[in-house]
């Protein structure tokens, strides 16, 4: 007898550690794909810079400081041929070995400073400028010999340095890894959501409204329900397929603009929104709607001017859960052609652009080895807004809402 | 005059008409000749509203009509019979003409185009011009006859509320004429797609390889579509593989936080699960390519599996059963917290321990709404794109090997979409037939699961 209950005990001991050991799992899990990512992406946010002395005068650059100043600089500085004056400054200073020590992108950053600085042009400067991406890779451990050694001869003489890539978060896609930056999806993203909150907030709202409190309970409003329900779980390929179909190929708007991008995430969204709007207006007592009528009030002044308001958090919170999910689709974007290479940011709601999701997928595709730290740098910005919006909603639940 | 000007000029006059409602409720107020039924504000929205909405319905709905009759007058003109009778090439030419007409471009690819610019032009202006007065003179019309009704019996606000209602309903419809859009625009293409290929070809076909013939002549253009591989390889990774992982792991978590874990544990794991739950696929899809592939390609290596992938099914489908953790994890804490505290109590009382309890009552009674759960995250793993897209290949295998790759209906359908093909031909159609399949394996698995949830909670309520 006590033998059994003896076994009985351990068998108990054995299944609550079973639960401890899947809770943990899943704990471990988490922390190793956050580490994984911020381990491989904060070099990402670094940036090697190597230092070069050009004699500007007695180099072949033919540029005029007064036009470094004008409205044109940009174009001027794009066709002064940058990257020879760069390549033979870099043989000079360096070697024969360091003619790909620059590359297009260290030619860019010269011509930004030359912009700044226009002073620079008439005299001899050292500037510091990123290198190429073979080299950069050395710097940071994985190169073949002969850019390892070409940073082991720059280091010795003091002239290598590691920065904060500021590039990083302002510039746009390019097909050099070193010179990528997440602006242009950042912005790509940010009008996408607008979109989508402008579509997907009042209409999700309205029709919670409706449903919850005008709608006769019959037959078409359970299929209105089940139909709702059904639409929050499809997958939201599905939805890239419908925007493909609907608004790129019937009504023919701009293909990979973030109008037809935020409209299909609206369409995904408004579900989310709706089924959290029935919870909220549902969670409020119906003392507060008889008080509001004993006092006079309208059935819609009822609605607007009391439930509503004191719904509104709940209502908030599930718009920014749907907001954060809308955030990181990729799968229907990919379908409504924001795939391409789009090297600067979208000026307004019918330029191509592209989200940073799917702009993290683009770059996972590329060969360049470069691009894995930026990738991860990426979803590292990715993840950041994920959590301050998940972290927004839990606060505005944890203040505002009222259990009645 | 164009429509942005005719829907400016609608909501101008809206706004004076509305103007004039609510100066003369408010004139009728101050006068003191009687008591108004409804504030003032509400008298001019009820005229507004009357001015701006019929006259705005009038223009969305000329819209599209408009785009049909300005392509007419086009195709009539002189340069528009000109044009060549390939319909491809004309409608390339007529869409480079509409964008030059509209500033959007400099110049088309096509000659023609630039000759029928100024056409289309004139014609848009002129139907623009056509809609746009008749608009206005509705918008002015309804204005008028909405002020004569202000008065001081008038119930303003009664009609101002059945419009608010008006827009209600309006809202929800848009609710259902999404679903009814994803089937019927589905059902349109899929339908497109099976005069290309048979039915029975793609439902019980199991070869899939896309090709098709550009030229008649040329080699290798005969094409498979046959789905079986493609759901063999969905329901591999997505319900066996992911499954394997997420239902032992999100139910025993499940237990152990509403039964024996500490308040604090609970209060900060829920939390992490939620997280677990809210991190982009993308990200999940890289890590499984980037540090998940490789590892478990070693490790097949190394226990003697000589083919083992780098895009192997196993890969993706561990990553995804991590990802659906949370689903099932919620759906097992909602239907055990639900089973009344007297059962647990009674079985306590008879002398079982509490895994005794939980095996033995407490599950049984919460199964419904876990397998509930469990239906709905499958239909979750089934939907999923990236992590597939990334970690597990386009190889369509019938193969049963974990460490093979093989590829899903959701990874063909990105495949099919994103590579430059003309829209017609069976490839890019074959997309849509396979998303139709897609949308009809959720759907039933959702109304099945949400039939068991709902089912089993009117049985404790």
């Amino acid at each position: 007898m006590n033998a059994r209950v003896k076994k009985r005990y351990a068998a108990e001991r054995r299944f609550r550690v079973l639960g401890l050991i899947a809770v943990a799992v899943s704990a471990l899990f988490l922390a190793f794909l956050l580490v994984t990512m911020a381990w491989k992406g904060l070099g990402g946010f670094v940036r090697a810079e190597a230092a070069v002395t050009i004699d500007f005068p007695r180099s072949d650059l033919i540029i005029d400081p007064a036009a470094l100043r004008g409205p044109q600089a940009r174009e001027v500085v794009a066709a002064a041929g940058l990257d020879g004056i760069l390549a033979r400054a870099a043989v000079d200073n360096y070697g024969p070995q360091a003619e790909q020590l620059f590359s297009a992108a260290g030619a860019r950053s010269l011509g930004r400073q030359l912009i700044a600085d226009p002073a620079l042009v008439e005299r001899r400067a050292t500037v510091w400028l990123p290198v190429a991406s073979r080299v950069e890779g050395a710097a940071k451990g994985r190169g073949d010999a002969a850019s390892e050694q070409l940073v082991a001869q720059i280091e010795a003489q003091g002239a290598l340095r590691k920065r904060f890539n500021s590039d990083f978060l302002t510039q746009s896609d390019a097909t050099d890894p070193t010179a990528v930056g997440v602006w242009g999806a950042l912005k790509g993203s940010f009008l996408t959501i607008i979109v989508t909150m402008l579509l997907a907030f009042p209409i999700g709202v309205l029709s919670a409204v409706y449903l919850e409190e005008f709608a006769a309970r019959n037959r078409w409003t359970d299929a209105i329900e089940v139909s709702i329900n059904n639409l929050a779980a499809v997958p939201s390929i599905i939805f890239g397929l419908l925007g493909l179909a609907v608004f790129l190929n019937f009504m023919h708007l701009p293909r990979s603009a973030p109008l037809v991008g935020g409209l299909t995430l609206a369409l995904m969204t408004m579900p989310v929104i709706v089924i959290a709007g029935r919870n909220a207006i549902k969670a409020v007592p119906p003392s507060i709607r008889d008080a509001a009528l004993g006092v006079g009030a309208s059935k819609m002044q009822v609605v607007f001017h009391h439930v509503l308001p004191l719904a509104l958090p709940g209502i908030l919170t599930g718009t920014i859960i749907g907001m954060a999910r809308a955030l990181g689709e990729t799968a229907p974007l990919l379908m409504i052609g924001m795939r391409a290479f789009i090297a600067s940011p979208p000026n307004g709601f019918t330029d191509p652009a592209t989200a940073l999701p799917v702009q993290i997928f683009l770059w996972s595709d590329e060969v360049d080895r470069g691009f894995v730290e930026k990738t991860s740098a990426a979803i590292i910005v990715l993840l950041i807004f994920m959590l301050l919006m998940n972290g927004l909603a839990i606060y505005l639940r944890n203040r505002f809402e009222r259990r009645w | 005059m164009s429509l942005t000007l005719a829907l400016a000029a609608v909501l101008a006059v809206a706004a004076i008409a509305g103007w004039f409602g609510y100066s003369r409720a408010a004139a009728i107020r101050s006068s003191g000749t009687g008591r108004l039924h409804s504030l003032p504000a509400y008298h001019g929205f009820y005229v507004a509203l009357w001015a701006a909405v019929p006259a705005l319905l009038l223009l969305a709905a000329w819209a599209p009509v408009q785009t049909g009759l300005v392509e007419q007058a086009v195709l009539s003109s002189p340069e528009g019979q000109a044009l060549p009778d390939f319909d491809l090439q004309r409608n390339a030419i007529l869409s480079e003409a509409r964008e030059i007409a509209r500033g959007q471009r400099e110049a088309g690819f096509n000659p023609e185009s630039s000759a029928l610019a100024p056409r289309y032009a004139e014609a848009e202006g002129r139907m623009a011009t056509i809609g746009g007065l008749v608009a206005l003179v509705l918008a002015i019309g309804a204005a008028l006859l909405a002020l004569r009704r202000v008065g001081v019996r008038f119930r303003a606000r009664t009609g101002v509320e059945r419009w608010i209602m008006a827009l209600l309903f309006a809202a929800s419809l848009i609710a259902i004429l999404t679903t009814l859009g994803i089937v019927l625009s589905l059902m349109f293409e899929s339908l497109r797609f099976f005069r290309l290929v048979p039915p029975a070809e793609f439902l019980f076909g199991t070869q899939w390889s896309p090709q098709i013939a550009i030229r008649a002549d040329q080699v290798g253009s005969s094409g498979a579509f046959g789905w079986i591989p493609l759901l063999w390889g969905t329901i591999f990774i997505g319900a066996i593989i992911a499954m394997i992982v997420a239902i032992p792991l999100g139910l025993m978590s499940a237990i152990y936080l509403t039964q024996y874990a500490h308040p604090t544990v609970r209060a900060w794991m829920k939390p992490l699960l939620e997280i677990l739950a809210g991190i982009p696929t993308v990200v999940y899809g890289y890590f499984a390519a980037l540090t998940v592939a490789p590892a478990v390609r070693d490790f097949g290596l190394t226990i003697g599996v000589s083919n083992a992938s780098s895009e192997s099914a196993l890969a993706a489908g561990l990553v995804m059963g991590i990802m659906i953790i949370p689903f099932v994890s919620s759906m097992s804490d909602d239907s055990i917290a639900a089973v009344p505290q007297a059962m647990r109590d009674g079985s306590l009382a008879m002398g079982a321990t509490k895994s005794e309890t939980i095996r033995k009552v407490v599950l049984p009674a919460a199964l419904p709404g876990v397998v509930g759960g469990v239906l709905l995250a499958v239909s979750r793993a089934i939907g999923e794109t990236m992590i597939v897209v990334m970690a597990a290949g386009l190889a369509a295998n019938l193969t049963a090997n974990p460490f093979d790759s093989v590829t899903t209906v959701t990874a063909q359908i990105v495949q099919l979409l994103t590579g430059d093909q003309e829209f017609d031909s069976a490839k890019t159609l074959a997309a849509f037939a396979l998303g139709l399949a897609l949308f009809v394996i959720t759907l039933i698995l959702n109304l099945i699961a949400l039939s068991f949830v709902r089912r089993y909670r009117e049985a404790y309520e």
